[in-house]
């Protein structure tokens, strides 16, 4: 979290001076950069790219566009931070994507009404209560992880394979293995609708990351998280309880995936057990990782993750716009990022150093 | 002492400098086959530094080391240790899942017929331990066998390759008398073997008992050298802190003269008392009081159940037997926080794995027990953290660049005082010092048992455990002395001296074994 670089604490001297370093030495400045480079390559390469226009009220743009499919990653990626500063991993996120798009496209489902001649689709549940019985889900199924990691003691990664691979399963036994379409209209508001001329799901991300930042600054839990992630004995034995903390990391990451469900079913008018959400965790944890979080645990930063998420949505986009055939996107895309993970490691920056400064000689 | 007429090792003005800091000016060591050199200093003194660059670690700004005359420039560990000079670090660099013989074997496994010699390896290791008379099962992990044998074991890796100069860098922190004076043992025998042994430690005693010569350092420079018959404690102390030390020697002969203030303090009333706590295998049952405005000492050699003690009565392990009672109430100490919130704080003996969060500043270290006693939600304001963390600070005299700093980026000593800040926010009605003076410091040493005094002459009632018996001593007001488990005796202040204690440690059981 970069909260800690208190404005008020450094000296108004020092600050005139040393403001460039500051920023150069800013934590965020990589990814932030490595997202500039894209954008400006996509605005090479699409032209028109950086404009917007209001069409039928609604803001239209490649930009906007971006931001709208990044919507559950970023979902996904704040959840996925917390887990990490616990020096902790979540690979079930995909499933509990899946599990809780599946539960509301079941209880939402859609049965066509007449209403004054005029065909109307009604919810099979009241939607509130869908959603209410998705997040439940979701909730649930971090606390099965929060349990296995904080109270059984189970790697992460092994703990939350258990859900990755049961938690597909179980949406698939739902559904009897078919994809459940969703009829009812206000559904679809969440995935695809627009408010005062934005897509809706972005004031979902919004609020969900406000949430996020407001706990962390206002509450002791950043601080708390940071410490269980760094030395967990040391955390216990200064009185915190490491065990509820765990627990409440891995539940709030399922709360975000199950959110990011509800977006992604509701976008594609359908659950699909099998791929919705596919692998969807490794590019939170991609996210996580390009913001500058370090998967041994500790510091974190929740605005860095959020770039992370839209420099692997830009990536997707700008491999799209070059029109590299699907079978090898996926080598672009492990490129770009190999690049960008080098330029933060702090070894391979002395190597160049040290090549760089060998060739003159 | 054999002195042979040419240094086997000779370091002239060494400077390095560190970004801000001048770590070494002008630094020298002379060493000479077949004795024992202690280096000497303050922390902070550069005495790593110092050995840092003998090892290749560093490469020093300028200055000369010369190895049996040659002039040498070590870039790395491995260049040093082909070159001749071993070291063993204070904290053990070993695996803890690798059996003991890879760990010393590491690296250099033998091979046979392009395979590793698992054999050759296990029989070679179990060699080397045997020259330091230590039996143990090489095959077996290293995280089965105590701290103590796993620095045996680092000195045993150190001593495979052909040293001919060994580094010993705070060998004996971790470990207890009796494994103390085997270690002595190797080092004389390997000083008679013509090896050129450098010790870096910070107990007195040890150094006199061991020792040659002495090389003293502070700020970065050679103080000077001296045969340890020609420098009494109390000069040595003087020459590491550089000032006439009238008030207040860190060593106990010296120290004799310095009555405890509240030494015929009256005793307040009970703050806790544990009626038999124990643990299956770890504590055989305890009884114990401690008043209030009380320093009760813990006194025992490693392992005799002195921290497992203080685990229980702080809740960091569960007592299965027993009852503890605070002012009068019967209370269960299930978790440290239960104890907190009876008002106990404890500083655990490993600052590194159970005090400190090394990349966390220093206000957020020292606030971290008292919001974890007011929750998450109660956040303590940044304004009020940072008060709290300017005023320990100065309270304290911590020397650090800011309360922003992080942790890990202090001195051991300056760690341990932002520890004791830590339980201090939390104005415990016990606090229990485990080993807070170990590997740190005289000045800091005197720093902390003076403040700890101090609290005790307000009311607090103080829980000390230290292997530095002087140490124990000097300050308790009573003390217990710890034994194979098990409490053997309880003492009021005066009635027993160094000797008599050492007796009851190690005197009886040497008795009983007959």
């Amino acid at each position: 979290m970069n909260t800690r670089v208190d404005p008020t604490l450094t000296k108004p001297a020092q600050a005139a001076g040393s403001l460039r370093t500051v920023l150069l030495q800013h934590p965020l400045l990589r990814p932030s950069a490595a997202l500039l480079v894209l954008l400006l390559f996509d605005a090479f390469l699409v032209p028109g790219f950086f404009r917007l226009e209001i069409k039928d009220g609604h803001l239209y743009g490649a930009l906007v566009d971006i931001l709208n499919r990044a919507a559950p990653l970023m979902l996904a990626a704040l959840g996925m931070t917390l887990v990490i500063a616990t020096r902790g991993i979540d690979i079930s996120v995909g499933a509990v994507v899946a599990l809780s798009g599946t539960v509301a496209a079941m209880l939402i489902g859609g049965t066509m009404v007449m209403n004054n001649g005029a065909p109307e689709y009604v919810a099979n549940t009241p939607m509130g209560t869908a959603l209410a019985a998705a997040i439940g889900v979701a909730l649930l199924c971090g606390l099965w992880n929060g349990v296995l990691v904080a109270g059984i003691k189970l790697q992460p990664i092994v703990a939350t394979l258990i859900l990755m691979v049961a938690g597909r399963g179980l949406a698939q036994l739902l559904t009897d293995g078919q994809i459940v379409t969703v009829y009812y209209q206000p559904y679809f508001f969440l995935g695809s609708g627009y408010l005062f001329g934005l897509p809706f799901s972005l004031y979902v991300v919004a609020a969900v990351f406000a949430l996020t930042m407001l706990l962390m600054k206002k509450t002791a839990l950043g601080l708390f998280i940071q410490a269980v992630g760094i030395n967990p004995v040391a955390a216990r034995l200064a009185g915190l309880r490491t065990a509820t903390l765990l627990i409440f990391v891995y539940v709030f990451c399922s709360a975000c995936a199950g959110m990011a469900g509800l977006l992604v079913t509701s976008n594609i008018k359908s659950a699909d057990a099998n791929n919705a959400g596919l692998l969807l965790e490794l590019d939170a944890i991609l996210a996580v990782t390009l913001g500058g979080t370090s998967l041994a645990g500790g510091k974190f930063s929740l605005v860095g993750s959020m770039i992370g998420a839209l420099i692997i949505q830009t990536l997707t986009y700008t491999i799209y716009s070059l029109g590299v055939p699907p079978e090898v996107n996926m080598v672009v895309k492990a490129v770009v990022v190999f690049i960008v993970c080098m330029s933060q490691s702090s070894e391979f920056r002395q190597l160049t150093h040290k090549i760089s400064k060998r060739r003159p000689a | 002492m054999t002195m042979a007429a040419r240094p086997v090792l000779e370091v002239t003005g060494i400077h390095k400098q560190f970004p801000g800091v001048k770590a070494l000016a002008d630094a020298g060591l002379r060493l000479y086959p077949g004795e024992v050199h202690t280096l000497m200093g303050q922390n902070g003194a550069g005495k790593s530094t110092l050995i840092k660059v003998l090892t290749g670690v560093y490469q020093p700004d300028s200055g000369s080391i010369r190895l049996e005359g040659r002039a040498i420039q070590p870039r790395s560990t491995q260049e040093a240790q082909a070159l001749g000079i071993s070291t063993v670090y204070q904290e053990v660099n070993l695996c803890p899942n690798l059996s003991v013989a890879e760990n010393i074997f590491i690296g250099r496994y033998p091979r046979r017929f392009g395979m590793v010699d698992w054999r050759a390896m296990r029989r070679q290791a179990g060699e080397l331990l045997k020259r330091l008379q230590i039996e143990v099962d090489v095959a077996k992990p290293l995280a089965e066998y105590p701290l103590a044998i796993q620095q045996m074991v680092a000195i045993a890796r150190a001593l495979n390759t052909d040293a001919r100069v060994l580094i010993l860098d705070e060998p004996t922190s971790s470990l207890d008398e009796a494994e103390v004076q085997t270690l002595f043992g190797v080092l004389r025998r390997l000083r008679a073997e013509g090896m050129a042994i450098l010790f870096v430690t910070h107990f007195l005693d040890q150094t006199y008992a061991i020792s040659d010569r002495i090389t003293v350092m502070r700020n970065g420079e050679r103080e000077g050298e001296y045969t340890c018959a020609e420098l009494s404690r109390l000069a040595l102390v003087n020459k590491m802190i550089g000032a006439a030390v009238d008030t207040a020697p860190a060593d106990a002969q010296e120290a004799g003269t310095q009555e405890h203030a509240n030494s015929i303090q009256e005793r307040g009333e009970v703050f806790l008392k544990a009626e038999g706590i124990a643990r299956k295998g770890v504590l055989q049952p305890v009884d114990l009081e401690l008043h209030r405005g009380e320093l009760l000492g813990l006194a025992g050699l490693l392992g005799s159940g002195r921290t497992e003690t203080a685990r229980l009565l702080f809740g960091a392990d569960k007592a299965d037997d027993g009852a503890i009672e605070v002012e009068g109430r019967r209370v269960k100490l299930a978790n440290p926080r239960d104890a907190i919130a009876q008002g106990i704080g404890y500083c655990s003996e490993d600052r590194k794995h159970e005090g400190a969060i090394l990349p966390l500043s220093v206000r957020e270290n020292l606030i971290l027990a008292l919001q974890a006693r007011q929750g998450i939600w109660r956040a303590i304001p940044l304004k009020r953290q940072q008060q709290l963390a300017t005023d320990y600070v100065k309270w304290l005299g911590i020397k650090t660049a800011s309360i922003e700093t992080p942790i890990g980026s202090l001195s051991g000593g300056n760690q341990q005082k932002v520890l004791l800040a830590r339980w201090l926010a939390t104005d415990p009605g016990l606090l229990i010092l485990d080993e807070p003076t170990r590997g740190i410091d005289v000045r800091a040493k005197q720093e902390i048992m003076d403040y700890v005094s101090n609290l005790c002459r307000k009311g607090m009632s103080i829980l000390f455990i230290s292997s530095e018996l002087p140490e124990v001593l000097r300050v308790s007001d009573r003390m217990v002395v710890m034994r194979d488990r098990k409490a053997c005796g309880e003492y009021r202040r005066g009635e027993l001296d160094e000797s008599s204690v050492l007796g009851v440690i190690a005197g009886e059981a040497a008795g009983e074994s007959a």
